[in-house]
């Protein structure tokens, strides 16, 4: 059993595969943790996970500058249905385009773009930075477990554009910043989250570990 | 709902933090991971270093650091101090920095903060702002951006370079008064309040906490939307978790995760 993280050039990849080494330790899962750019260990893995942060665009420039890393991925998740997270960027680049800058294609894997988020309070800062709740809207494997509500764990959150998607059957939990804005997607054996897992200590630590055991 | 951030300071010098950290049960108080790890365990939301290594061979340390508590802290890291170039960002990111702050280079050159950000986006770069109160009594305030500690003055004033660095793609402030710095006497708040206002993106006020009403004006009445302090921690007096109930009682918006 192997987890491959991809390696396109973003991201902080040192602490997402600590994060997931120290989650799989903890649950005594042992699978081994691969930062990778290869696409053959990418088809190989049993689950991947794509991080991603800074802009949109450029993290889709950088995806597609590692040669077959696109057509690895979708033959993984999408044909073989692989476990398959995405976070931050990582998780936008499931849309169908994003608007950060300019209008790119992203993978095509949950419908809808990536929109500027526009709180309805002029109080309230851009990036959305910091600690915030999940609201959960459909139960999911990967938040089994998890206190959400108002009174529950908090994601952190550094993000300026979220995915907003257009089928609500994706649409799994919502933070609210001045309004809803989205904090999880997924769709058959792919999922996105906004926040970052691997800097969420409790939380993070939990959907990770949550993620190495589903079976979608 | 959306918290406020507490962020817990640590100064580094030669890879161990300076002064040392009065806390019970670390097995080394000069070492900055462990620090970063009674930090994480306190409740902190995030943890700032601040390098101030002056040698150049010894410059090497901090990455060492970063690297090791980015394996054992899994919340967000900021660090500071000497960053100049897009090649510092990309080895700091690279050894699980999160966001890096930047300050007197982004005086020397403005643009260097636009190509930070086209490079890492803008969440991820903090630009640090030392300002200074420049009017005299009875003038309207305003207040000057100062450069090496607090000794150089530069004439820019504050509130004109916090815009100037946003608009070029900062994506947050960390503001230290430097009349404040080291007092103990609370944040300057018209200042903080002035930045914060001026501003599309968080603020984190910095400089002068003494006790834990200093941390809740600077949210409520400085409009800051993060607070940082090194003393009053370090030195064991409040623990994070105490401060954070404090706010909490205060009624802030605060992240009290178990």
């Amino acid at each position: 059993m192997t987890v491959a993280i991809v390696d396109y050039g973003s991201g902080n990849l040192h602490s997402a595969a600590k994060a997931f080494e120290r989650a799989a330790r903890e649950a005594g899962h042992d699978q081994p943790i691969l930062v990778t750019s290869d696409p053959d260990k990418v088809r190989a893995a049993d689950r991947v996970v794509l991080p991603g942060v800074g802009a949109f665009a450029d993290c889709r420039r950088g995806l597609d500058a590692v040669p077959g890393m696109v057509d690895a991925l979708n033959e993984t998740v999408r044909q073989k249905g692989r476990p398959f997270l995405g976070i931050c960027v990582g998780m936008q680049l499931m849309a169908e385009r994003g608007r950060e800058y300019e209008v790119v294609e992203g993978l095509g894997w949950i419908p809808g773009e990536v929109d500027r988020i526009a709180p309805n309070d002029e109080s309230l800062k851009i990036p959305h930075m910091g600690w915030n709740t999940l609201n959960e809207l459909r139960p999911h494997p990967l938040l089994d477990g998890i206190a959400v509500g108002p009174s529950g764990l908090h994601g952190y959150f550094v993000h300026s554009y979220h995915l907003n998607t257009s089928d609500p059957a994706c649409l799994v939990a919502q933070a609210d910043y001045g309004g809803p804005l989205t904090a999880m997607v997924a769709r058959d054996s792919y999922a996105g989250t906004q926040f970052h897992p691997e800097k969420s200590q409790r939380l993070g630590l939990a959907l990770i570990a949550n993620f190495l055991k589903w079976k979608p | 709902m959306f918290k406020v951030r507490v962020i817990p300071c640590l100064d580094v010098k030669d890879g161990r933090v300076v002064k040392g950290i009065n806390f019970v049960n670390l097995r080394d108080a000069g070492d900055p991971v462990e620090a970063a790890i009674a930090y994480d365990a306190a409740g902190a939301d995030e943890l700032c270093f601040l390098d101030i290594t002056a040698s150049h061979e010894n410059r090497e340390t901090i990455f060492e650091v970063v690297t090791r508590t980015a394996e054992a802290c899994f919340m967000p890291l900021t660090v500071g101090g000497g960053v100049r170039s897009v090649d510092d960002i990309r080895r700091l990111l690279t050894c699980g920095a999160d966001k890096v702050s930047i300050n007197t280079a982004a005086v020397n050159r403005r643009a260097f903060v636009k190509e930070a950000a086209e490079k890492f986006g803008d969440q991820c770069i903090v630009v640090a702002i030392d300002a200074k109160k420049a009017s005299k009594a009875g003038e309207p305030d305003r207040w000057e951006i100062f450069t090496h500690g607090g000794r150089n003055p530069t004439g820019i004033d504050a509130i004109d370079y916090a815009r100037e660095v946003v608009a070029l793609g900062a994506g947050e402030i960390l503001l230290t008064s430097m009349d404040r710095d080291g007092t103990r006497r609370g944040f300057d708040i018209a200042l903080t309040c002035a930045i914060a206002d001026a501003v599309t993106v968080p603020v984190i006020a910095s400089g002068g906490v003494g006790n834990l009403d200093h941390l809740v004006e600077g949210i409520r009445d400085g409009h800051a939307t993060a607070v940082l302090a090194a003393s009053i921690f370090h030195f064991g007096e409040y623990s994070v978790r105490q401060a954070k109930d404090y706010m909490a009682k205060a009624s802030l918006p605060m992240r009290l995760d178990p």
